[in-house]
């Protein structure tokens, strides 16, 4: 039921004309068919998996940051804070709406931050997860 | 005629005070340091931190840190090769020993000629001004690091250090 489920919002997503034509739509199906080629039995995104992965600790990268709301916080709507002191702005769509504007950004920041965090590269289904969570925000 | 004469000079007298009040305020003192004005540079060096006037070092520092940016403060802080060439380029052009000496001169003051300091913390002019700065206020959590310039001086994001 769930899968089915997410496909039907994924396919709602993107068939909705104007998140279908924004570049965010455009990654997630890029990341859609790098998870795909990853795995067979690829059954779409979910916001949901995505906040798992945002408040997970991890703890393989940086001592300071064994979570993605070690700096991001644990509610995408608030601002985080960088080991800087600096002020990160939200990281939901909604509060901040244009960030994920530039895929090639958005790529930077998953390889910078994946490693800090995971000590890896994130998978193309842990990108979109995370993506999703954000973008549902 | 002397009565006449009087005011203007009293006028020409004030005028060049405040000319020169200005033309120092201008330039700032010693506490002003233009704020990052190329887009690029802002993006690319002010997402993790504030985007530290060009200024402040000189433009050996800025070549090595650019150079070491695998290395970055224990931070991977890599960017594209064509993007690092013009930020370097950027960053060497108005540094403090360069394009950006009439504002960075007071605070290169004690530093070698060609040596490469990484660290605006640790230039002796900057370490003599915040020697009153206690220990507690350091680890203060809206503070957190000698980088977040912001915390103290709320007007640094428009290149003013005033106390």
């Amino acid at each position: 039921m769930s899968i089915r489920h997410l496909s039907l919002i994924a396919l709602v997503a993107a068939f909705s004309p104007a998140f279908a034509a924004t570049p965010l739509a455009a990654q997630l199906t890029a990341y859609a068919s790098a998870a795909r080629s990853e795995n067979p039995a690829f059954a779409g995104f979910s916001a949901q998996r995505g906040e798992v992965l945002h408040r997970t600790e991890f703890g393989r990268g940086k001592p300071d940051s064994p979570a993605c709301a070690s700096c991001h916080g644990q509610d995408p709507r608030q601002p985080g804070t960088a080991r800087s002191g600096k002020r990160i702005d939200p990281m939901a769509l909604s509060v901040t709406p244009g960030r994920y504007a530039d895929p090639a950004k958005v790529e930077k920041w998953f390889k910078r931050n994946c490693d800090e965090v995971l000590g890896r590269a994130c998978t193309a289904q842990e990108k979109g997860d995370w993506l999703s969570f954000v973008a549902s925000r | 005629m002397k009565m006449t004469l009087r005011p203007l000079v009293l006028v020409a007298l004030a005028a060049g005070f405040s000319a020169l009040v200005l033309g120092s305020a201008r330039a700032g003192g010693s506490h002003f340091f233009p704020p990052v004005s190329e887009p690029l540079v802002r993006e690319e060096c002010g997402s993790c931190h504030l985007a530290f006037a060009p200024s402040m070092l000189p433009a050996a520092s800025w070549r090595k840190m650019m150079g070491e940016l695998d290395r970055h403060f224990g931070e991977d802080a890599t960017v594209d090769p064509e993007i690092a060439r013009k930020i370097t380029a950027w960053l060497v052009a108005n540094a403090g020993d360069s394009g950006g000496s009439r504002y960075g001169a007071k605070l290169l003051r004690g530093v070698d000629a060609g040596a490469a300091p990484q660290r605006i913390t640790g230039l002796p002019k900057w370490v003599r001004e915040h020697r009153e700065v206690p220990d507690w206020e350091w680890r203060h959590k809206e503070v957190r690091s000698k980088a977040n310039c912001v915390a103290c001086h709320a007007d640094a994001e428009r290149g003013y250090y005033e106390d």
